[in-house]
C-alpha cells in the first residue's frame, strides 16, 4: 500500500507568461501558508512580457525546506507548448492536473491524471470577457484545493491577502476558484495519496517576503535618502519597492518627500548620482544586475579611491553579457569584489536569507559611512524575487553610525588642524567634512587622481604608495567589523563553506550528509574561514557559478599546507541549487555510498 | 591699509585657488579669473559653494579658484551625475560645474542632456576649445566642419553645438561667450549662478598649445574677428538697487528668482531672450554668416527646478536623522504584519 503523503510535496504550475498565472500561484501559496504549512515558492519565468512558458514551483515540506526541489509531485499543466516535457518531470506516483484538451496519446501510466476542461469552464462560467483569461488560472487553484484538501477558509484568506489593495477583486476571484473546486467535487474521486493538513509549530511568527522587499525596507530603515537606478531584471523590483514604501512612509501630509528616487539615464549616471549624494553627506544607493554592474565599474573605483560612501545592491542574474536575464547565479562575486581598474577592492555583504537582505540592506549604510567606501550588497534573483518564509524582521535598536565626520565645532576645537586623508587613529579610516560646513578649513578637493594626505594633487611615488597602503589598512579594519561567518560545527571531518542563497540548499543537504558548516557573510574574508579549514580534513566550497569564485578567494587566503584540503562544488544552470546538487557530488568525492 | 571686502566680509583673495598648472595663455585660466571676480562680487559664501568637474584641462580649473570651498573632480564626462546627487543631498549648496567640450559633447553628452531635462539647479560651464587638450590635441565634437588640426588634418564632421542642443531640450538658461571677453563672461556667470535651474554657459576658450593656429575656428584671432554679441549684458545683484537710465526701448530686463536682474542692452537686432525659437534662429543665422554669436541666448525663469519637481523638503536630505527616516515602531509592526 502506498503511504499517504501529508504536507510533503512539490507543486509545479506550468503556464504561459503574462496570462495572470502568477496571481493564481500566489493565492495558492498564501492559502497553504495560512494552514500553518511551510511553503517555498520559486518562480521560473522567461525574459518576455507575454506568451513564453513559465513555471512556478511551490515546495511544501513539514520542516520548512526552502531550497528548490528537483522532483515534481503535482503538475498543473496549463501550457500546451511545454506539456509533453512537463509531464516527464513528474515523479512516479505523482499527480497531473491538465487541460482536458491536451493529448494524452502516449502518456505515462505511472501518474494520476485529473483532466479538467479549463477553457470550456472559463467560457461557460466566467462572465467577464475582459477578465476571463486571467481568472481561468484561478480555476486551477480550485481544482488543486479539491485534490489536496485545502479548506475554503484558507482560500478566502489567500485571495484577500493577495488583493489587499484591491478588495473589489476578491469576490470574482473566489467565484473562479469555486468553479474549479466544484468541478473537482462533481467529477472526480481521490485517486492519489497527497494531502495537505493544517499544522502548527513551524510558521508561527513567520512572514512571506521577497529579498528585494526586505532590502528595500532595510534601506529605508538604514536612512537612505537618495536612490538612483536604471531598470533591469532582477533588481528593478528593489527600487520599485523603495518607491512604494517611500510613498507610504516618507511623505509628509503636505506632499513633501524625505527621499529622492531618480530613474537615471543609465547605470553610470545612477551610481554617479548616488556617489555625488554620498559625498555631500546623504545616505545614497543604487541597485542593479548583470550588465548594469559592469557599467558601474569606473565610478566604483572613484568612490573607492576618493573614499566616498555609497551602497550598491547587485541582484545577480546569470551569464556574461545579457545571459539569461531571469535566471539566478552567484557569478558576480569575483568581479564585484575588485570592481574597477587598478588596485581596487571593496566591502561586499553576502546576505544568505531575506532576513539578512533586510539587515544588510540597512547596515550597509553604516559600514559605508564608517569606512567611507562603497559597500556592495550581493543578493541574487532567487533570493531577491522569490517569496521566502522568514521570522518577522526586528526593529533596529542602534542609531545610525555616520562615521568620522567633522563638523564646524570639531574644526574649531582642532583650530582647523585637519587633513582629509591623514590617518590620525591608525585604523586607515580618516576624517571627512561635508560640503556646506561653515568653517574655512572644511573645504577640500575630492579627486580620483593622485592625492596626498591633504587631498592635494600629487604624482609623488611615495605619497601614492603611502595612500594605497593606508587604504589596505582601512580594508583590514573593515574586515574585522563586517558580519562574521556563521559557523555550525561539531568536530566532523568534513566541512562545507557557502554564501548567499546557497544556504537554503546547504541546510537541507546537511540532513543527509554529516558535515560542519561555515557560511561566509562578507568580503574580505574573515580569518575564521582559514581556521575552519585548518580544523577539517576536507572542506567543500559550494557556490552557484562555473569557475568556483569563492573557492578561488578561499584558496588565496590559505597557507600552502591547507590549500589541498579545499574542494569545489559548483552549480550554474540558472536554476536555484537543489540540495541534491550538493549531496551527490560530496558523497561521490568522499566515497560515501549513495 | 584696509583691504576691500565684499558683502560677506571677504577680500578678493579669499576667492583664489591653488596656482594653475595649465599652459600660460590657456583660455581656461582667463575663465578662472572671471570666476574669481564673479564669485567675489556676488559675495558667494565659499562654504556653500560646490565646485564640480569631470576630466580634462578644463576640469582641473576648480582647483584654481576658491580654495576653501569643497570641490569634486570626478570621472570623464560624468560631472552632471555627481552634481545631481550632491544637490539632492544638500539643496543649499551652490552647484558650479566645470566641463570641457570633450567632457560634455562626447563622452558626457548623455549626462549633459539629462541634467538639462531635469533642470538641476546648477551652473554648467563648458570651457570649449574644440579639442582634447589633456590628451594632446585630438578633435573634439565641437570642432567645426573644415576646421584644421595643428598638424593639418581637416575635421570632416558636423559639430555638436552645446547651446543648440541645450535649446532644443528646453534648457532654462543658455548663453555663449568667449574667455577673452571678461566684460561679457562675468555678468553671464553671475546671472547663471543666480538663475534657479540648469544654466549652460558655453565659453569658447582657446587652447594655445593645440588649437590656436590658422585654420582653427577656436583660436584667439578667429574668435576675436568673428564674435558677434547679441546684446550688452550687465547684471544687477539682488543686494543692489536697480538703476536703469537707458533710453526707452533700448534695453530688456530679466528678473531672476532671487531678485537679481539681467539687463540686456540692444546692440544690433533686438533679441528676446525669452523666445526659445528666436534663440535657435540667432545661432543658425550666425553660423550661416560665419559669425560666432555670443551673449544670453535664452532664459526661462518659470520652470521648476529638480528639487521642486522632486518635492524635497527645505531641510537638506543629508541632515535628516533616524526620527525622520525610520518607520515608527508602530508603522513597522503594522507593515510586517501585512506580510503574514
Ligand atoms: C573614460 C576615459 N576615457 C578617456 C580619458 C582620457 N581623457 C582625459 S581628458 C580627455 C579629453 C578632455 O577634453 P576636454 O573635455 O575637451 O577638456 P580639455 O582638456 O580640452 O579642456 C580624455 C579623452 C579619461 N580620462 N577617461
Ligand atoms: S593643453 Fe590646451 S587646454 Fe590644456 S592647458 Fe594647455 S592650452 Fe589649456
Ligand atoms: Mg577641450
Amino acid at each position: 500500500m502506498i503511504q499517504t503523503n501529508v504536507n510533503d510535496l512539490t507543486i509545479q504550475a506550468a503556464t504561459v507568461n503574462g496570462s495572470g498565472s502568477q496571481t493564481a500561484n500566489l493565492v495558492l501559496t498564501r492559502a497553504i501558508f495560512h494552514m500553518g504549512i511551510p511553503v517555498a515558492p520559486k518562480n521560473v519565468f522567461p525574459s518576455n512580457i507575454e506568451g513564453l512558458p513559465t513555471w512556478y514551483q511551490l515546495r511544501i515540506t513539514p520542516e520548512g525546506h526552502m531550497a528548490r526541489s528537483d522532483k515534481v509531485d503535482v503538475l498543473i499543466a496549463f501550457n500546451v507548448a511545454t506539456w509533453k516535457e512537463d509531464l516527464k518531470t513528474v515523479r512516479p506516483g505523482g499527480v497531473v492536473i491538465h487541460e482536458d484538451a491536451f493529448s494524452t496519446a502516449d502518456a505515462r501510466t505511472d501518474v494520476t491524471y485529473y483532466p479538467v476542461p479549463f477553457a470550456k469552464l472559463a467560457k461557460a462560467k466566467i462572465q467577464s470577457d475582459t477578465l476571463r483569461k486571467q481568472l481561468a488560472n484561478m480555476i486551477y487553484v480550485g481544482v488543486v484545493a479539491g485534490v489536496l484538501g485545502i479548506p475554503w477558509e484558507a482560500l478566502e484568506h489567500g485571495v484577500k491577502r493577495q488583493f489587499l489593495a484591491k478588495p473589489k477583486a476578491v469576490q470574482v476571484n473566489l467565484d473562479a476558484i469555486k468553479v474549479g473546486f466544484d468541478y473537482w467535487q462533481d467529477n472526480f474521486s481521490k485517486q492519489d495519496h497527497y494531502h495537505l493538513e493544517p499544522m502548527t509549530g513551524v510558521v508561527e511568527g513567520k512572514v512571506l517576503v521577497e529579498g528585494n522587499q526586505a532590502a528595500a525596507l532595510g534601506a529605508l530603515m538604514g536612512g537612505v535618502t537618495v536612490v538612483a537606478w536604471y531598470p533591469i531584471t532582477p533588481s528593478s523590483s528593489l527600487c520599485e519597492y523603495v518607491i512604494a514604501y517611500a510613498d507610504r512612509f516618507r511623505e509628509n501630509g503636505d506632499g513633501e518627500k524625505k527621499i529622492s528616487v531618480v530613474q537615471a539615464e543609465d547605470e553610470l549616471a545612477a551610481v554617479g548620482m548616488a556617489i555625488g549624494a554620498g559625498w555631500a553627506g546623504a545616505r545614497a544607493m543604487t541597485s542593479t544586475s548583470g550588465p548594469g554592474i559592469s557599467l558601474m565599474a569606473e565610478f566604483s573605483g572613484l568612490a573607492y579611491y576618493a573614499e566616498v560612501p555609497v551602497v550598491i545592491f547587485d541582484i545577480q542574474r546569470i551569464g556574461p553579457s545579457t545571459g539569461l536575464p531571469t535566471r539566478t547565479s552567484q557569478a558576480d562575486l569575483g568581479f564585484v569584489y575588485t570592481l574597477s581598474h587598478g588596485d581596487t577592492k571593496h566591502l561586499v555583504l553576502l546576505p544568505g536569507s531575506v532576513e539578512e537582505c533586510y539587515e544588510f540592506g540597512r547596515d550597509a549604510f553604516d559600514y559605508s559611512d564608517r569606512f567611507q567606501t562603497p559597500v556592495f550588497v550581493l543578493s541574487d534573483l532567487d533570493l531577491g524575487m522569490n517569496l521566502w518564509m522568514t521570522p518577522a524582521f526586528k526593529y533596529p535598536e542602534k542609531p545610525f553610525d555616520r562615521g568620522k565626520v567633522l563638523g564646524k565645532d570639531d574644526l574649531e576645537k582642532l583650530a582647523g588642524e585637519w587633513a582629509r586623508y591623514r590617518d590620525v587613529d591608525g585604523d586607515g579610516v580618516t576624517y571627512r567634512t561635508l560640503p556646506g560646513t561653515d568653517h574655512p578649513a572644511a573645504g577640500y578637493f575630492t579627486r580620483g587622481s593622485g592625492h596626498d594626505e591633504s587631498a592635494r594633487y600629487t604624482e609623488g611615488a611615495d605619497a601614492y604608495a603611502r595612500n594605497m597602503d593606508r587604504l589596505a589598512r582601512k580594508l583590514e579594519t573593515a574586515r574585522h567589523a563586517l558580519p562574521a561567518p556563521v559557523i555550525d560545527e561539531a568536530g566532523r571531518k568534513v566541512g562545507l563553506i557557502a554564501f548567499g542563497s546557497t544556504h537554503a540548499a546547504v541546510v537541507e543537504a546537511r540532513e543527509s550528509i554529516d558535515v560542519d558548516y561555515l557560511r561566509v557573510r562578507a568580503l574580505p574574508l574573515s580569518d575564521d574561514v582559514v581556521e575552519f579549514i585548518a580544523r577539517h580534513e576536507h572542506v567543500y566550497v559550494v557556490e552557484q557559478n562555473r569557475d568556483g569564485q569563492l573557492f578561488d578567494l578561499v584558496r588565496l587566503a590559505l597557507p600552502p599546507q591547507l590549500v589541498d584540503r579545499v574542494r569545489s562544488i559548483r552549480h550554474y544552470n540558472g536554476q536555484p541549487i537543489p540540495a541534491a546538487a550538493i549531496v551527490e557530488p560530496l558523497k561521490q568525492q568522499e566515497m560515501i555510498p549513495a | 591699509m584696509s583691504t576691500t571686502v565684499n558683502r560677506v566680509g571677504l577680500p578678493r583673495d579669499a576667492y583664489k585657488g591653488a596656482a594653475t598648472t595649465l599652459c600660460a595663455g590657456c583660455g581656461h585660466n582667463s575663465i578662472t579669473n572671471h570666476m574669481i571676480k564673479a564669485l567675489y562680487e556676488l559675495g558667494v559664501e565659499p562654504h556653500l559653494l560646490a565646485k564640480m568637474s569631470g576630466i580634462g584641462c578644463s576640469s582641473k580649473t576648480p582647483a584654481y579658484f576658491v580654495e576653501t570651498a569643497h570641490g569634486f573632480n570626478g570621472v570623464h564626462g560624468r560631472m552632471p551625475a555627481l552634481t545631481t546627487g550632491a544637490h539632492l543631498a544638500n539643496r543649499q549648496l551652490i552647484m558650479l560645474g566645470v566641463s570641457g567640450d570633450g567632457d560634455t559633447a562626447s563622452i558626457g553628452l548623455g549626462q549633459f542632456m539629462h541634467m538639462i531635462r531635469r533642470n538641476v539647479d546648477c551652473t554648467y560651464i563648458i570651457e570649449d576649445n574644440g579639442t582634447y587638450g589633456l590628451t594632446k590635441g585630438q578633435f573634439s565634437a565641437t570642432a567645426d566642419l573644415g576646421s584644421v588640426q595643428k598638424k593639418g588634418a581637416v575635421n570632416t564632421f558636423q559639430p555638436i553645438d552645446p547651446c543648440a542642443v541645450a535649446l532644443a531640450l528646453g534648457c532654462s538658461f543658455v548663453a555663449r561667450s568667449f574667455s577673452g571677453d571678461g566684460k561679457q563672461v562675468v555678468p553671464l556667470l553671475k546671472a547663471a549662478i543666480a538663475h534657479r535651474g540648469t544654466a549652460i554657459l558655453d565659453i569658447i576658450s582657446p587652447c594655445v598649445t593645440f588649437n590656436d593656429h590658422d585654420g582653427s575656428t577656436k583660436s584667439y584671432s578667429w574668435v576675436k574677428d568673428h564674435e558677434e554679441s547679441i546684446a550688452d549684458v550687465s547684471f544687477i545683484p539682488f543686494f543692489e538697487e536697480v538703476q536703469v537710465d537707458y533710453e526707452p526701448g533700448t534695453v530688456r530686463e530679466v528678473r531672476l528668482h532671487d531678485g537679481s536682474h539681467i539687463v540686456l542692452k540692444k546692440l544690433g537686432e533686438d533679441h528676446d531672450p525669452t523666445d526659445r525659437r528666436a534663440a535657435l534662429r540667432v545661432i543658425e543665422d550666425g553660423r550661416a554668416e560665419g559669425h560666432l554669436v555670443t551673449g544670453l541666448l535664452y532664459v526661462d525663469t518659470k520652470m521648476d527646478d529638480f528639487v521642486t519637481t522632486e518635492h524635497l523638503p527645505a531641510r537638506p536630505l543629508k541632515d535628516l536623522g533616524e526620527d525622520d527616516l525610520r518607520l515608527s515602531r508602530e508603522d513597522f509592526a503594522q507593515f510586517m504584519s501585512e506580510f503574514a
